[in-house]
């Protein structure tokens, strides 16, 4: 039985994260949900935490990543330089990809 | 819903304390009985974490790091059965006393 | 602080007995904590042994043994490369214990600083830390004013450690939400090419190894 969840990303693809707000455990924080972001790196695929809080199996591995924020566009009023950055790892079951959202100019 | 452990870029100005107090007994101790319990679904990290964050908003904003990890201890040892809060009740008061006793 | 609880006091009966309370007074959480553990005990949940030997081994890693592997990857090209793609493992090789469960333990990943760009490290969700490398994290870490600003204002942070960067350097905050835990490798400093690894770990200091300051300058360290 394939206990994965085949990666859908790769490096350089620009996600959205949901913004959900499931009650319960989650580990993706409300200062990212809604926002954009560029994947940099898949870390492999993990069994998921949101299961395995409440005794769940976390099967199937979800893939996680390791995704990239520009800080000024994270905060407003940003009281650093136009280049920081936030790096954080995602689980994929909370990444959209961009370019379904795309808004035609 | 704000929930009180997702604490990214929660507003405050409040400069960071770098004080550090040497860790106390207990402390210590509860960090290597969370490493002893059996792992899985009784008290892995997740578990251990969810346990955590069904501190309610009021209390985890004012309680030390220990002592969010020891309620959070006690609510998943609870709701998984393991001891009762009646008898942890008991047993602290039994050592109250027994501590009061011997000074 | 007392130390009495580290030494082996087990009765044999399993109950802690009342002399065994390492704090100058209980206080609610500590009575707490003692009636949890003493009803485990009781239950056979598990033994005062067992709490007693992992708290002693809990003490036994500090944040030298971090410094001491990244001084070994400053001055050895083959072993940095080693110590990036696997810590833990570098961590054995230079005789380190390793935990006992080492594939349940989180995977460590070492973000190494250089001229363009800077890491800081938080956990926003809890305080998750490379603890297997260096030991217990401080208490400003777990700090809430820490979790909250460390992704926010990075950079004011930093200034509260004595750290302030050229815009020209990325500030990349990294935020440890999953199962891995991060570690930076500091910058070596400049002017420190004649100095053994001993020396060299001196210089660098838990906060460097956050990512709140740098590694110290050779003429800051304390004598070797």
């Amino acid at each position: 039985m394939n206990g994965a969840t085949l990666p859908k990303y790769g490096p350089g693809d620009r996600v959205r994260v949901s913004s959900e707000e499931p009650e319960g455990h989650c580990r993706t924080p409300r200062y990212v949900q809604g926002r954009q972001g560029t994947v940099r790196k898949l870390h492999g695929s993990f069994r998921n935490p949101e299961s395995l809080a409440y005794g769940g199996t976390g099967l199937p591995r979800q893939p996680l990543y390791l995704v990239e924020f520009g800080q000024p566009e994270l905060w407003k009023d940003y009281k650093g330089a136009a280049g920081d950055r936030l790096w954080i790892d995602l689980y994929q079951h909370w990444l959209e990809p961009l370019n379904d959202r795309r808004i035609s100019q | 819903m704000d929930k009180p452990h997702d604490r990214g870029g929660w507003e405050t100005d409040e400069s960071i304390d770098q004080s550090e107090h040497p860790a106390m007994d207990w402390e210590r101790r509860l960090a290597a009985l969370g490493r002893v319990l059996p792992p899985g679904r009784f008290m892995s990290t997740d578990v251990s974490r969810r346990g955590i964050e069904s501190i309610p908003a009021d209390q985890y904003g004012s309680m030390a790091y220990w002592e969010r990890r020891l309620v959070g201890m006690e609510t998943r040892l609870v709701d998984e059965g393991i001891l009762t809060k009646e008898e942890i009740d008991q047993k602290a008061a039994e050592l109250e006393e027994r501590w009061e006793a011997s000074q | 602080m007392s130390t009495h609880d580290g030494h082996d006091h087990d009765h044999g009966d399993g109950e802690p007995h009342p002399g065994m309370v390492g704090d100058a007074s209980l206080g609610y959480y500590g009575t707490r904590y003692r009636a949890i553990e003493a009803l485990l005990i009781e239950k056979g949940v598990c033994t005062l042994a067992e709490i007693n030997a992992t708290a002693a081994r809990q003490e036994t890693r500090t944040p030298m043994d971090g410094a001491r592997m990244i001084a070994h990857a400053w001055v050895d090209p083959e072993f940095k490369q080693r110590f990036i793609s696997d810590p833990l493992a570098a961590m054995g090789e230079l005789g380190y214990r390793l935990p006992d469960n080492v594939v349940d333990t989180p995977k460590i990943t070492v973000l190494e600083n250089d001229e363009d760009v800077h890491h800081l490290v938080v956990c926003t969700l809890c305080s998750c830390y490379p603890g297997t490398l260096l030991g217990a994290p401080p208490d400003w870490y777990k700090s809430l004013a820490y979790r909250s600003r460390a992704v926010k204002d990075p950079r004011g942070v930093m200034h509260e450690f004595g750290l302030d960067l050229a815009d020209e350097v990325e500030v990349r905050v990294q935020d440890s939400t999953a199962d891995l835990r991060y570690i930076v490798m500091p910058k070596r400093p400049a002017g420190t090419e004649d100095m053994s690894q001993e020396q060299l770990a001196q210089l660098i200091t838990r906060d460097s190894m956050i990512g709140v300051s740098e590694a110290l300058e050779p003429d800051r360290s304390p004598a070797a």
